[in-house]
């Protein structure tokens, strides 16, 4: 028995929204990313040492784009412990949308300086089809990005989640999903360029797209999204919501007999998940210049997952540190030993499976614990 | 990968996505909850036969039979788990449980108990009781909900009922089995329930844990009404007024424990044994 309570009831320690460490990190990274990157590749001349490479600055831009997509699989996969087999055709959504605005800002510059796209020629097409219908509008094609994923993943989960498809079952579905629409995305009759997909854009809303100036934004709305796909995050796992979802993720029939339906618990996140990797997607196919049916490939989804599982699931930043080391190793394994790369995301998964359950994340704090 | 409901299970007609039903539960005719009639059969096997049975509201009733008697199924049909094929079920004299959903029944009042200690194994003993207060339970209400100085001082209150005031702040996964019982039924409680179904509350419980149970529902008991599925006779004559006694699916006997204890038939299909 304690002498003296401090206190007859109970008040719990409020947990603060980032430490103070926290905040100077972002705020770091923020002005890095903000500010200095910009700077560094777009003022700096190219002969001084500081100066970035465009090759630098687009695969960065790349990799914040995937870290994006890794935060929204941990939404999922972390905290609701609904494992998706089928991100990828969320974020190759949102990059045809926006590639449809590309497209159309091609103008008559393509190779056969029609009004159509160069695809379109090619098929002897005469006029777009219904569903390319105000994509020269820059503000529709922005509402495309976040609509199409939307609704599909609204639609897709309000069916599989009233049915109560859960775990593989689930994962399965959603790898049937992304490989039907790349089936879908390869025919030409589709109206999505087939199996070359949407290339060679050469401006938005007017400005080149291979300029640094048009490039140093694309970056910065890139680590801008990132940023704040963190902190809602953040605001997400310190609420209540956040605690309902890892219940749904621990024992939902406790949490149906609690009084909570969880149907609209996973539509919310599942969709929320599905519109930030349709916008991570509109932020990459600018940078990377290319979009084709291969980004719905299951295997692109996979990466995803392993992403996540690399980093640490159902952490804050494990699913960044995730999906950057891997995508690292993967530049780097592609351009010095292409042949390798598969055994090697193969063996990283394995070993991550079997020896670090929590990922990056958990390793360094099981370190950190045993130092102390 | 059973669907388990068809079509949307919405009498009041409200959105769809509030699955709050307001309606109070009418007990002016003295019982809680009737059920008339139940039959539930898993593939030609009835686990329920025609079982008709009615609790008074305040009452602490037990239920006991051997193995395969449908007390688990009862329990399913009455919290919404399984639909039953013939019979109804009614909560109060309103409320027809056979048309609601899990959610939905659980906030009209009725709390249940697994028979293995449920609860939310990685949040704190604080965090499990939070998540079962009674309030608006939707997504866009979570998203914004902050707990008020009532409702803390509430969960309090319950902390200290269940005895885990100093574990408040320990993951759930970390207590031992019987205060793991005990949060549950904990968290039953901030539901405000009228109707609790306990199934074996001191299922693995030493000694000394099943006497603290009993007195714990014994501070329940006219507070709400209980049902109770237990094997441990000395519990259950510990703590209970009537006992049911099932058996392939109906009702064997009823009546007090002495009475049940000196039943033929009873002795034969379950104490004899």
């Amino acid at each position: 028995m304690k002498s003296e309570p401090l206190s007859l009831n109970y008040r719990p320690v409020e947990q603060p929204f980032f430490t103070k460490t926290g905040w100077t990190v972002v705020a770091v990274l923020a002005l890095v990313a903000l500010v200095i990157v910009p700077i560094l590749y777009v003022a700096v001349p190219q002969e001084h040492p500081l100066h970035l490479s465009a090759y630098t600055v687009t695969l960065v831009g790349k990799i914040l784009c995937y870290c994006i997509v890794a935060c929204a699989m941990n939404l999922i996969w972390g905290y609701t412990g609904i494992l998706s087999l089928g991100h990828g055709l969320f974020f190759a959504l949102g990059g045809y949308a926006f590639g449809m605005y590309l497209m159309r800002q091609i103008g008559r510059d393509g190779q056969y300086q029609s009004d159509l796209p160069d695809f379109m020629v090619f098929l002897d097409w005469k006029e777009y089809p219904w569903h390319w219908a105000g994509t020269d509008s820059f503000l529709w094609a922005l509402m495309l990005v976040v609509l199409v994923p939307g609704l599909l993943a609204f639609v897709f989960g309000f069916f599989a989640f009233r049915s109560r498809i859960k775990g593989v079952y689930f994962s399965i579905i959603t790898q049937a999903l992304t490989f039907a629409f790349m089936l879908l995305f390869f025919r030409n009759e589709t109206g999505f360029g087939g199996n070359n997909g949407f290339t060679d854009f050469k401006r938005i809303l007017g400005f080149d797209v291979t300029s640094p100036g048009m490039r140093a934004t694309l970056f910065a709305l890139s680590a801008a999204a990132l940023l704040g796909a963190v902190v809602m995050t953040r605001y997400l796992e310190r609420s209540k919501t956040g605690r309902v979802l890892r219940a749904i993720r621990d024992s939902e029939s406790r949490l149906m007999f609690s009084g909570y339906n969880p149907l609209w618990y996973k539509l919310f996140i599942w969709t929320l998940s599905a519109v930030m990797c349709g916008i991570a997607g509109a932020l990459y196919v600018p940078q990377v210049g290319i979009i084709n049916p291969s980004e719905m490939s299951p295997a692109n989804s996979i990466e995803i997952a392993v992403w996540v599982a690399v980093g640490g699931r159902g952490t804050l930043i494990g699913p960044l540190l995730g999906a950057s080391t891997v995508n690292g190793a993967k530049s780097f394994f592609t351009q010095s030993f292409p042949e390798y790369w598969l055994f090697f995301l193969g063996l990283l998964f394995i070993l991550v499976t079997l020896f670090m359950p929590k990922g990056i994340v958990g390793l360094v704090n099981r370190i950190m614990k045993r130092d102390q | 990968m059973k669907p388990a409901h068809d079509e949307p299970l919405n009498p009041s007609g409200a959105s769809s996505i509030g699955h709050v039903v307001t309606e109070a539960v009418d007990t002016s005719h003295g019982p809680i909850l009737y059920l008339d009639d139940i039959t539930v059969s898993f593939d030609g096997f009835k686990a329920l036969n025609k079982l008709t049975l009615t609790v008074d509201e305040g009452e602490l009733r037990c239920i006991i039979g051997p193995n395969g008697a449908g007390k688990t199924t009862m329990m399913d049909v009455i919290t919404g788990k399984t639909r039953p094929d013939a019979g109804s079920a009614f909560f109060g004299q309103s409320i027809d449980l056979t048309r609601l959903t899990e959610a939905e029944i659980a906030h009209a009042g009725i709390g249940r108990k697994f028979q293995k200690p449920t609860v939310f194994e990685n949040h704190t003993v604080f965090e499990n009781l939070e998540l079962a207060i009674k309030t608006d339970k939707r997504v866009w209400a979570s998203l914004r909900a902050r707990l008020g100085d009532e409702q803390l001082d509430r969960i309090s209150e319950t902390l200290r009922t269940i005895d885990l005031l100093e574990q408040a702040d320990r993951a759930a996964g970390l207590l031992s089995h019987g205060q793991k019982q005990w949060l549950e039924i904990g968290m039953l409680l901030m539901q405000e329930p009228q109707l609790l179904l306990l199934d074996e509350p001191v299922a693995g419980m030493t000694d000394e844990e099943t006497a603290k149970t009993a007195q714990l529902l014994k501070t329940l008991e006219g507070s709400c009404s209980i049902v109770v599925v237990e094997h441990d006779m000395e519990f259950i004559d510990e703590i209970a007024s009537t006992v049911t006694v099932l058996h392939e699916g109906s009702v064997l006997a009823e009546g007090g424990m002495n009475e049940i204890k000196s039943d033929e038939r009873v002795i034969e299909v379950y104490l004899g044994r």
